[in-house]
C-alpha cells in the first residue's frame, strides 16, 4: 500500500523519493536460525515473506504457494543498516572530480544536502549489497562543525538518488566535534581553531535560527492576521492601506537548523571524546534538539550510562583507534560497553567502503570481546548492533531493522553464522525481492563505470 | 567498594608487569595443543611444544617436561607461529596526525629547493621506540613480527627509504639484517613526488641505477640524483638485496619485472591490486605478493582490477602471498588476521591463508630460517588460541616470542578494565 502511495512520485515534492520496490513473489525461507533483530532467537524457523512485507517468523509456518527457499543449516537475519556511510560522496575512484562529501568552504554550510553530491554509480553501493547491506544513511564529510544534511538510501541500483531514497525516511544533520572542523579552518586562520572555537561557533548558528524562527512566526502571524482581517471585511471596504506581510528571506542553512530544533531531522554528531559528547549533550539542552547518535565515539564507553539515559545512540567501529588524539582511548569493548546499561544503543557503522562490506564481521569482534570481559551478549542481541539499533537512530524502527511482521522484507540468508569471519550473505533481499544472489552475481557489474573495465569479473 | 578494590588490583599488577616488559627467559612445555607445525609435518593434534633457551627444541607427543620447565596445558587450543603484521610504522609511528609522534617519512625539497631528491640512504630502524604503545595492542592479539616500512609522501621523494623486520618483544636491537628492504613508491600514488609522470619515474629509476655502475662513471658536471651514500646504498640493493615496490596496476608492475629483471633485483610487490592478472608472470619469476585481502574496490584507477579473489588466486599460480592491512596498517596491523579469514572465505586454502602470516613473510623477508614455524631450531615465537587462529571471535590467550611468555595486557586493556561496566559507576 505504502508502495503505491509513492508512484506519485512526479506530483510529490522536488528532491523527493522516487523508489519503487521491485516485486518479488511470496518466498517462504525455511529451517533457518534465524536472528529477528528484536532480540530473538529462533532455531529450526521460518520466515515468510509476501507482497514486499514480512508476513510471519515461526516453525513450520504455512506458506501456501510461497517460493520454498531451504535454509537448513543457514542463519537468517533483518537486512543490515548502516548510520554512516559515505557511499556515492567519496566515490571510488577517490579521483578530485568525486571529492563530494565535505563543503569545506565555511565550518556552517547546514544548508547543504549529501543527497546532492551522490553519484549512484559508485560501485561501492554493490559491494555492500553483496556485504548485506540494505539500508544506509548517506552523511557529509566531518570538515565543517555543521556539515549539512544526510540521506537515508534503499541499497539498490538506480540511476538517480531520488530512486534510492529511502520514502518518507527523516534527513540527518550532521555534525562535528574537535579536531577534524579546527584542523580545516584553523590551519587557514580561520575560526574555529579550538574546541572552544567550535562550541561557539554551534550556538551561535541555534542562536541565528532561533532568532530565523522568530522571524518565520512573526511573519505566519502577522499572515494569518491580514488574511483574517481581509476576510472579515469581505462584504465592507476592505483596509486597502493594509500591506500583505513580506516573508523574510529564506536562508537554507537556518532553515535546516530550524527543522533540527522542531525534531524533524535525525542529528548525527561525529565526536570521539566523553567530555566533548557530553557538551554536545548540553548543546542539544541549550537549543532544545535531541541527539539521535553520537558516530566515532571511540570514548562512548567512558559515558555509556549517561548515553543510555539520554536515549543515544553510540556509532561505533570495533577495532579503529590511534590515528589521531581524540581516537587514542580506543578499546575493542567499547561496543559491548555501550550496550551494557539498560537503554544502551550501541551501533556498528562503518565510514568507508571497506568497513561497510563487513558490519557483521566489526559487531563480531565487539560481541565477542564484551563476552570475555563478563558481559552477556549472544548473537540475538548483538545483531541489533547492526539492525534495529540503527534503524532507530535513523528515525525508521517502524518499517526497517528487524523481521516482525508488517516490516518491509530486508532479508539476508548468511552462509551459516554470521558472526564468523567465514559468513557471507547467500540471499538479499530488499522488500521482499531477491536484489543479491551470491551465486549469480551479477555480470556485467551493476556501476557504469565498471561496464568495460578490465575487472575481471569478481569483485 | 571492596569489591571495586579486589578488580582493580589485578589491573595495577598487569600495570607493573606491562612497565618491567618481557618476563624471564623460560623452558616451557606447551602441552596438548593443535600445533600448526608449518612444515611438512602439517598440524598435530594433541601435540607438545618443548620450548629451550628461546628456541623450539622438540615437537611430539609425550614430552617430558623436566627440570625447572613450566608446563602450559593448551587443552587442544590451537597454537600456531606469532603472526606477521604486514607492512607498518609500528614504532615509528604513534598517533598517525601528530607529526611530533611520526617518523616515517623524510621531505628534504624545503632544504634544498629542488623538486626531486632521491634518499634511499633514509633508514627509518633508529628512529624505531620498542616501548610504542601501539606495539603492545598489536602483540597481544598475536602479531610478533612486522616490516616496520618508510612512507614515501606524495610531495615526497618515490624512495621511501629503508626498512626491516622488527621483533615485538620490546627488544632495542629488534631488526634482523638480513630483513632491510628498500622501498620504492611506484604509479599514481607517487607521481607528485617523481615528475608526475609514471615514465618519469621509471627514468629516474634507470637514472639512478645507473650511478651506482662503476662502468659507467659520471663525468664532472653531470647532474646527479644521489648522494654518495645514496649511490652505495642503492647499489648494496642492486647487487641481490630486496627491493619492495608499491604498485598496483597490471601494466606497472611489468615494467617493475622489466626493470628488476634487467638489473638483477629481487623485487616485492606491495599492494598489487592487479597483481593477479599478471599471476603467471609473477610465478615465474617467483616473486612475492604483499597484498591486503579487503581491497576489493577501485580506490583509483590503478585498482580497477581490486578484487577479493586476489590472494586466491595468486597462491592457485604459484605466486608467494603474504598480507598487510592498508586501511590502518600500523595501530590495526592485527587486522591480517581477520584480513586472512576474508581470503579463505574467498577461495583461498585455509593453510595457505596462516601460511601467509608466518612462514610465507619470514621467507620474503630473509628470515625463514629464524621465524614462521614450529619446528626444532626456529625461535619460540608462538601464540596460543581460544579457537580457529582466523576467526574473528578468536582471541590470543598467550604470546610468546624467543620462549618468553609476553604480558597479555595494553594500554587498552587498563582502559577496558578501568570503566569495565560491572565495577565502575558512570562518571557523566
Amino acid at each position: 500500500m505504502a508502495a503505491l502511495a509513492f508512484c506519485a512520485y512526479a506530483a510529490d515534492a522536488p528532491y523527493s523519493s522516487t523508489y519503487q520496490a521491485h516485486p518479488g513473489p511470496p518466498t517462504v525461507i525455511r529451517n533457518a536460525t534465524v536472528l529477528d533483530g528484536t532480540g530473538r532467537r529462533l532455531d529450526g524457523a521460518d520466515v515468510l515473506i509476501r507482497d514486499g512485507k514480512v508476513v510471519a517468523v515461526g516453525p513450520g509456518l504455512d506458506a501456501g504457494d510461497a517460493a520454498v527457499v531451504d535454509a537448513k543449516g543457514r542463519w537468517v537475519t533483518p537486512g543490515l543498516i548502516d548510520v554512516h556511510s559515505h557511499l556515492g560522496v567519496y566515490a571510488s575512484p577517490g579521483v578530485n572530480a568525486s571529492q563530494d562529501g565535505n563543503e569545506a568552504t565555511d565550518p556552517v554550510t547546514a544548508g547543504v544536502w549529501a543527497e546532492h553530491s551522490v553519484w549512484p554509480q559508485d560501485p561501492g553501493f554493490a559491494t555492500a549489497l553483496a556485504g548485506g547491506v540494505t539500508t544506509l544513511q548517506v552523511l557529509p564529510g566531518s570538515a565543517n562543525l555543521i556539515g549539512g544534511r544526510g540521506v537515508t538510501l534503499r541499497n539498490v541500483p538506480a540511476t538517480t538518488y531520488q530512486a534510492m531514497k529511502f520514502p518518507g525516511a527523516p534527513q540527518g544533520l550532521k555534525m562535528a566535534c574537535g579536531e577534524n572542523p579546527k584542523r580545516v579552518y584553523g590551519s587557514r586562520k580561520a575560526a574555529p581553531s579550538t574546541r572552544m572555537g567550535n562550541v561557539a561557533g554551534y550556538r551561535q548558528a541555534f542562536a541565528d535560527a532561533q532568532d530565523y524562527q522568530h522571524q518565520q512566526e512573526k511573519y505566519e502571524r502577522d499572515l494569518a492576521a491580514y488574511e483574517s482581517k481581509q476576510g472579515k471585511d469581505k462584504d465592507k471596504d476592505k483596509d486597502k492601506d493594509a500591506e500583505r506581510p513580506e516573508p523574510p528571506k529564506r536562508d537554507l542553512r537556518l532553515e535546516t537548523l530550524v527543522a533540527a530544533m522542531k525534531g524533524e531531522l535525525q542529528v548525527h554528531i561525529h565526536c570521539y571524546r566523553a567530555d566533548e559528547m557530553v557538551t554536545m549533550l548540553d548543546l542539544a539542552r541549550e537549543f532544545n534538539f535531541r541527539i539521535a547518535a553520537f558516530h566515532h565515539g571511540v570514548e562512548a564507553y567512558k559515558i555509556a550510562d549517561r548515553l543510555a539515559q539520554e536515549g543515544v545512540c553510540g556509532a561505533l567501529w570495533s577495532d579503529w583507534w590511534g590515528f589521531k588524539m581524540e581516537a587514542y582511548d580506543g578499546i575493542w569493548e567499547n561496543l559491548a560497553f555501550v550496550d551494557a546499561p539498560a537503554n544502551g544503543c550501541a551501533i556498528v557503522h562503518s565510514d568507508d567502503a571497506d568497513g561497510i562490506q563487513r558490519l557483521n564481521q566489526d559487531a563480531a569482534k565487539g560481541m565477542s570481546r564484551g563476552q570475555r570481559a563478563g558481559l552477556d551478549i549472544p548473537p540475538e542481541r548483538a545483531i541489533r548492533w547492526i539492525t534495529s539499533n540503527p534503524a532507530r537512530a535513523l528515525g525508521i524502527a517502524d518499517r526497517v531493522g528487524t523481521l516482525e511482521p508488517g516490516k518491509m522484507a530486508d532479508v539476508v540468508v548468511w552462509n551459516g553464522n554470521p558472526f564468523s569471519v567465514y559468513a557471507l550473505p547467500d540471499l538479499v533481499y530488499v522488500d521482499g525481492a531477491v536484489a543479491l544472489d551470491r551465486k549469480a552475481p551479477p555480470k556485467p557489474p551493476a556501476s557504469d563505470f565498471l561496464l568495460g573495465q578490465p575487472t575481471g569479473g569478481a569483485r | 567498594m571492596n569489591r571495586v578494590i579486589q578488580r582493580l588490583v589485578p589491573g595495577i599488577l598487569g600495570a607493573l608487569v606491562m612497565l618491567a616488559g618481557t618476563t624471564q627467559a623460560q623452558d616451557v612445555l606447551i602441552r596438548g595443543a593443535k600445533v600448526y607445525t608449518e612444515t611438512e609435518r602439517g598440524t598435530l593434534e594433541n601435540a607438545d611444544v618443548l620450548v629451550r633457551n628461546g628456541r623450539i627444541a622438540e615437537v611430539g607427543k609425550g614430552l617430558a617436561s623436566g627440570a625447572g620447565v613450566t608446563v602450559i596445558e593448551a587443552r587442544g587450543r590451537p597454537l600456531t607461529p606469532g603472526l606477521f603484521g604486514g607492512i607498518t610504522a609500528l614504532g615509528i609511528e604513534e598517533v598517525s596526525l601528530e607529526p611530533s609522534t611520526v617518523d616515517s617519512s623524510t621531505v628534504y625539497e624545503e632544504a634544498r629547493g629542488t623538486a626531486f631528491e632521491p634518499r634511499p640512504e633514509f633508514d627509518v630502524t633508529p628512529a624505531f621506540n620498542p616501548d610504542s604503545v601501539a606495539i603492545g595492542v598489536n602483540r597481544v592479539e598475536g602479531i610478533t613480527f612486522a616490516m616496520v616500512a618508510p612512507t614515501a609522501l606524495p610531495d615526497g621523494t618515490m624512495f621511501g627509504g629503508q626498512g626491516a623486520v622488527a621483533r615485538l618483544d620490546g627488544r632495542t636491537d629488534a631488526f634482523a639484517a638480513a630483513s632491510r628492504t628498500l622501498f620504492v613508491d611506484l604509479g599514481a600514488s607517487a607521481t607528485a613526488s617523481s615528475g608526475k609522470s609514471r615514465a618519469a619515474q621509471f627514468m629516474l629509476l634507470e637514472q639512478a641505477t645507473r650511478e651506482t655502475q662503476p662502468a659507467k662513471p659520471l663525468r664532472d658536471g653531470d647532474a646527479r640524483l644521489l648522494t654518495p651514500t645514496g649511490r652505495e646504498v642503492l647499489a648494496r640493493y642492486l647487487a641481490g638485496g630486496r627491493i619492495a615496490f608499491s604498485v598496483d596496476r597490471a601494466a606497472d608492475i611489468r615494467q617493475v619485472l622489466a626493470y628488476s629483471e634487467r638489473n638483477g633485483v629481487h623485487p616485492v610487490i606491495i599492494g598489487g591490486a592487479q597483481a593477479w592478472q599478471v599471476a603467471a608472470l609473477l610465478a615465474k619469476s617467483h616473486v612475492p605478493v604483499v597484498l591486503d585481502p579487503f581491497l576489493d574496490l577501485p580506490g583509483s584507477f590503478d585498482q580497477l582490477g581490486a578484487s577479493l579473489e586476489n590472494a586466491t588466486r595468486l597462491h592457485q599460480a604459484g605466486v608467494p602471498i603474504t598480507f598487510t592491512n592498508f586501511s590502518m596498517p600500523t595501530h590495526a596491523a592485527h587486522k591480517v588476521r581477520h584480513a586472512a579469514g576474508l581470503a579463505v572465505a574467498h577461495g583461498l586454502p585455509w593453510d595457505a591463508a596462516l601460511a601467509a602470516l608466518t612462514t610465507t613473510p619470514a621467507q620474503v623477508f630473509g628470515l625463514g630460517t629464524e621465524l614462521g614455524r614450529i619446528a626444532p631450531g626456529y625461535s619460540a615465537d608462538l601464540v596460543l588460541w581460544s579457537g580457529d587462529p582466523l576467526e574473528v571471535t578468536t582471541v590470543a590467550e598467550q604470546v610468546w616470542i624467543e620462549g618468553r611468555s609476553q604480558s597479555m595486557r595494553s594500554r587498552q586493556t587498563e582502559l577496558r578494565d578501568r570503566y569495565r561496566p560491572a565495577t565502575t559507576p558512570s562518571k557523566p
